[in-house]
């Protein structure tokens, strides 16, 4: 019923969103969505958490520690944001970059695309994750052309074509699933089901489900904006409304990384052996240097941050391509963290880049002094996100990067190396925009400051102390991923 | 029809889908490469009944049923309506000329029969060895998207390659169940309508559907 | 009787049909492309006409000709003559198709397109050094088709002797075979090109610019041209019976199969003028490409020949 409710409001709210319009109160009906959303994944997170994890829906929803967490994760995100996107919006539409058919589109597609991520962490059916992640893909492309400019078509085509392709390798890879599975279970859609395939994962055949694996990886990988399959993440984040870029960021990053995640536990099961892990280790190495060193060229301060993304989503896949309690219990935190830190870094991005009607990161300047708020969010979610401590990155791969020395210390420089020159990076671009002098075209904007000190905080509380019942949260999903 | 004939014409099909995806990558004239994609459609919805027919699987009519109206009557009218409404100039132009897209798309099928060939040993079905052709006509249609230049031409690959992802589908598992095909169709279908809008706004901010212009997005120094 | 006479007599006879039957398939062709024209034709005995007239008349030679310009025509007509006892067209009982499979075939061949190639350049004409590279372009574009699409074949038979394949295939009961029908696509797609019909060349034409085989023999004249000209009519039925021999080898006498041969005769004949036919049609439907164009084509055929043998191992095996 909870499970019904929490995708019903989405869908319920993307209605009467796009009868609303652009009248009024549309965007305090998209944030009245959008909490009521959180308030019901509240609830669900409750009683898994009182009872652990359940089957409802004739199988077709499984709910465990591992998908609720980020469940809650999503939904709160998206109330944030949706409390974000209403001053910013509204900013956009005053200076005409929307319009208001556009504003129409924007709040309709915003809820239709949580639905679709909810719906791809809930349900327990491998093709409809695949179904799922698709919606959300093709609901979020015309979001990102919204302003309708030929770098954000651009950005926009490259994004539906990249993720169309990649995507599709991963439908091969359910294909070749369930021509495993079907050898045990028959025709229908119970050989495509998580739990009953997790059960028999041993009795999977290994060779069809290695391979399955990499068409997993690559499709999902896609998504995640894992390198070399990266190229639609910086355009698609730096050339869409600032909200979008932080729910694909801060959240459809995460539930491309779960799909995969959920993929792996099959195929570990099926091939005892560590070939998926490995295959991921790579992958997120790679992301994680070619990342930070991209970071050094960059100049548009979204594309900087969309690429400190790829970073940090390489750095998740590696945890969980290296498995063992440590490293997947790091996996699961920094997925949490990089999700809050990043959403805020956006949203002071999209202040700044507002203020100076520019996304140029020349053109910013002395922000300290004309919004200290977003000045010093902006400071902090770096110093968060570059994994200084107290914040709650600096937990997550800390833990990492012990389970790393322990288990493969000679890859462990490598890692060190990514993420001191991402921090490098990082500062280089961020203190003159954070310190140095403001330039004359400097405005004033109205500021949503709730969002960035509610997340920020959150990141901080995380790193000081783990709240006992996180920490029991990623214990119970941990014995899920790891066998 | 016993199993074996049709094992037998099932494997034709699969030959000339096979025929139809390097058609694609060869034809020149965007008109020619709707009707080869039609008739690809076609094909594969012929196979998809062939194959209900054969394993006594009802549900595979519907998905043939799915198939032709869906690639082979609606999809293609709409990319044709597309093509009329924006004046699209009728050549078709690659990156790579044609024999070395030929070429490289033969290496591209050695390689996908390579990669199912421990698959095809485990699989007991009668339609197992098109398997590999499903992946080929897969990498077929994702060559065709890297090669080409034009926003339809590149949307033709990726339904090609749908394509592939269905009779892939058919041939190794008798087809997905139903509430996944039909929830792959409905997504193919909305992608197709977003198909639609894009050509519209790229004409209208670039003037021209050629995706050399959009080379603005670059790694800058 | 193996040992006999039987084995000479069947390789005398066929022999004799190839030089026989090769002006009369030319001569059919030409006639029913005067039919299908509205002109009244020549009749099937022309070439026959066309040969003797050339052989009476007096050769010419260039002055600074070598002997391999005199040597060419017999070399041609030579290699044309023993790709005849090779091919079985109306016997699989060939004594001498022991000593030479598919791949001496092609090589013999093309030692006739080389031996033409020089002599075409051995003048020192223009047009003769342009339809020599032109040939040689597109026979290095053909060669390795035509043995891609006959591999085919004999993988299916797993054999690369003719004579073998071609019983292989008519012993077996008939099968669906994509692999055959693409390399049968494909074989036709170089036949017109290596026996320079239309739309790779035109063998009626002397348009200057356009034609590639024409070009080269423009020099020889007198019994040398007739030697050509025999020869070429005779790659032209050797290619046919080729195409006969893998594809649609029934009716083709067995071993030892001595009542089967009239039946052979009746068939072959009956082959011979359908695929006149279907020649005759393409002639009529498609328009001569241009030079740029046949590169393209070749590579067609090469990649329909590769799809038929890839999907021999995909689908057939």
């Amino acid at each position: 019923m909870v499970i019904f409710a929490l995708l019903g409001v989405n869908l319920i709210s993307a209605i009467i969103l796009a009868f609303q319009g652009d009248r009024r109160h549309a965007a305090e009906l998209n944030i009245l969505g959008s909490a009521a959303t959180f308030a019901v994944s509240l609830a669900l997170a409750f009683r898994v958490y009182e009872e652990g994890p359940f089957i409802t829906g004739d199988g077709f929803f499984f709910v465990d520690a591992f998908n609720v967490y980020l469940c809650v994760l999503t939904a709160f995100v998206s109330m944030t944001t949706a409390v974000f996107s209403r001053k910013y919006m509204a900013h956009e539409r005053k200076h005409g970059k929307v319009g208001h058919k556009g504003m129409r589109f924007y709040h309709a597609m915003f809820q239709v695309f949580i639905f679709a991520m909810l719906l791809a962490l809930l349900t327990n059916n491998i093709g409809v994750l695949w179904i799922a992640m698709e919606l959300a893909t093709l609901s979020t492309v015309l979001l990102v052309s919204l302003y309708r400019t030929p770098a954000a078509v651009e950005a926009a085509w490259k994004y539906f074509i990249l993720c169309g392709v990649g995507i599709a390798q991963a439908l091969f890879g359910t294909v070749l699933l369930y021509f495993a599975s079907e050898k045990i279970f028959g025709e229908g859609s119970k050989g495509l089901l998580w739990t009953n395939l997790s059960a028999v994962a041993d009795k999977l055949e290994p060779t069809v489900l290695s391979l399955a694996f990499i068409f997993f990886m690559v499709g999902y990988g896609t998504k995640v904006g894992l390198v070399p399959l990266h190229n639609w993440l910086p355009d698609a984040h730096s050339e869409g409304p600032t909200p979008i870029s932080a729910v694909l960021s801060g959240l459809l990053l995460n539930v491309a990384l779960y799909a995969l995640v959920r993929c792996k536990v099959l195929v570990d099961g099926a091939t005892q052996s560590h070939m998926a892990g490995h295959i991921m280790m790579i992958f997120g190495l790679l992301s994680l240097l070619v990342a930070s060193f991209s970071l050094l060229r960059q100049r548009d301060i979204k594309r900087l941050f969309a690429y400190s993304s790829i970073e940090h989503m390489g750095i998740a896949t590696f945890a969980f391509g290296l498995g063992g309690p440590i490293a997947t219990f790091g996996g699961l935190l920094h997925m949490l963290v990089h999700s809050l830190t990043k959403s805020s870094i956006f949203f002071t991005a999209g202040h700044a880049s507002q203020m100076h009607s520019t996304q140029d990161m020349s053109g910013i300047g002395g922000l300290i002094k004309g919004n200290p708020l977003a000045g010093w969010g902006l400071m902090l979610g770096v110093i968060a996100i570059a994994g200084m401590p107290p914040f709650g990155v600096f937990t997550s791969e800390f833990l990492i990067l012990t389970a790393l020395i322990k288990e493969a210390p000679y890859i462990m420089p490598f890692f060190l190396l990514g993420i001191v020159v991402a921090f490098a990076a990082l500062f280089r671009r961020v203190m003159p925009m954070v310190f140095g002098p403001a330039p004359s075209n400097q405005k004033a904007v109205k500021l949503a400051h709730l969002p960035v000190l509610v997340h920020l905080g959150l990141v901080l509380a995380i790193g000081l102390y783990l709240p006992a019942f996180l920490s029991d949260w990623f214990h119970m999903a941990l014995k899920i991923l790891i066998k | 029809m016993s199993t074996s004939f049709a094992a037998e014409i099932n494997s034709v099909l699969a030959a000339l889908i096979l025929l139809t995806s390097f058609g694609l990558l060869v034809q020149r004239r965007i008109y020619g490469l709707l009707h080869i994609f039609a008739w690809q459609g076609l094909l594969l919805s012929i196979s998809t009944a062939i194959v209900g027919y054969t394993a006594g699987l009802h549900h595979l009519y519907i998905s043939a049923l799915l198939t032709l109206t869906i690639k082979v009557i609606v999809l293609p009218y709409i990319l044709y309506l597309l093509i009329h409404r924006l004046r699209i100039h009728k050549e078709v132009e690659d990156m790579i000329n044609i024999p070395t897209t030929m070429l490289i798309g033969i290496i591209l099928v050695i390689l996908s029969y390579h990669l199912m060939s421990p698959i095809r040993e485990l699989s007991t079905l009668v339609t197992r060895s098109t398997l590999a052709v499903a992946l080929a006509t897969v990498m077929l249609g994702l060559l065709m998207m890297i090669t080409r230049k034009k926003a339809v031409t590149q949307i033709i690959g990726f339904l090609a390659m749908e394509n592939g992802l269905f009779f892939a589908a058919t041939s190794a598992t008798y087809g997905m169940p139903l509430v996944i095909e039909l929830g792959v169709a409905l997504d193919i279908l909305i992608a197709a309508f977003i198909f639609g809008i894009f050509f519209f706004q790229i004409r209208t901010t670039f003037e021209t559907l050629d995706l050399k212009a959009m080379e603005k997005l670059k790694e800058e120094e | 009787m193996r040992e006999g006479l039987y084995p000479v007599l069947i390789e005398c006879l066929q022999v004799m049909t190839v030089l026989i039957g090769a002006p009369l398939f030319a001569g059919w062709i030409k006639a029913l492309k005067c039919w299908s024209q509205g002109r009244s034709s020549a009749g099937l005995l022309q070439p026959f006409r066309d040969l003797s007239r050339l052989f009476i008349k007096e050769t010419v030679l260039a002055e600074n000709a070598s002997w391999i310009f005199t040597a060419t025509p017999y070399i041609v007509f030579g290699s044309a003559v023993v790709a005849g006892a090779i091919i079985p067209v109306l016997s699989v009982d060939l004594p001498l198709s022991a000593m030479a499979d598919i791949i001496a075939l092609v090589a013999i061949f093309a030692i006739a397109r080389f031996f033409l190639a020089l002599a075409g350049m051995d003048t020192g004409t223009a047009f003769g050094g342009m339809g020599s590279s032109r040939e040689m372009m597109i026979g290095s574009l053909t060669e390795p088709a035509v043995l891609m699409s006959v591999f085919t074949v004999s993988l299916v038979s797993s054999s690369t002797s003719l004579s073998h394949m071609a019983h292989v295939l008519t012993s077996h009961t008939i099968e669906l075979r994509p692999s055959l029908a693409f390399a049968l696509m494909s074989f036709v797609m170089i036949a017109l090109a290596e026996t320079g019909r239309i739309p790779v060349d035109n063998p009626s034409t002397h348009l200057e610019l356009t034609m590639i085989h024409e070009a080269m023999v423009l020099e020889y004249s007198g019994r040398h041209l007739a030697l050509i000209e025999w020869a070429n009519m005779m790659k032209l039925f050797l290619f046919a019976a080729l195409g006969i021999a893998c594809f649609f080898p029934w009716g083709i006498a067995g071993a030892n199969e001595i009542w089967m041969l009239p039946a052979a005769v009746l068939l072959l004949v009956l082959k011979l003028a359908l695929i006149g036919v279907f020649i005759v049609f393409i002639e009529t439907m498609f328009a001569k490409m241009r030079i740029f164009r046949v590169p393209e084509f070749l590579g067609m055929s090469f990649l329909l020949a590769t799809l038929g043998m890839i999907s021999f191992f995909i689908l057939e095996s």
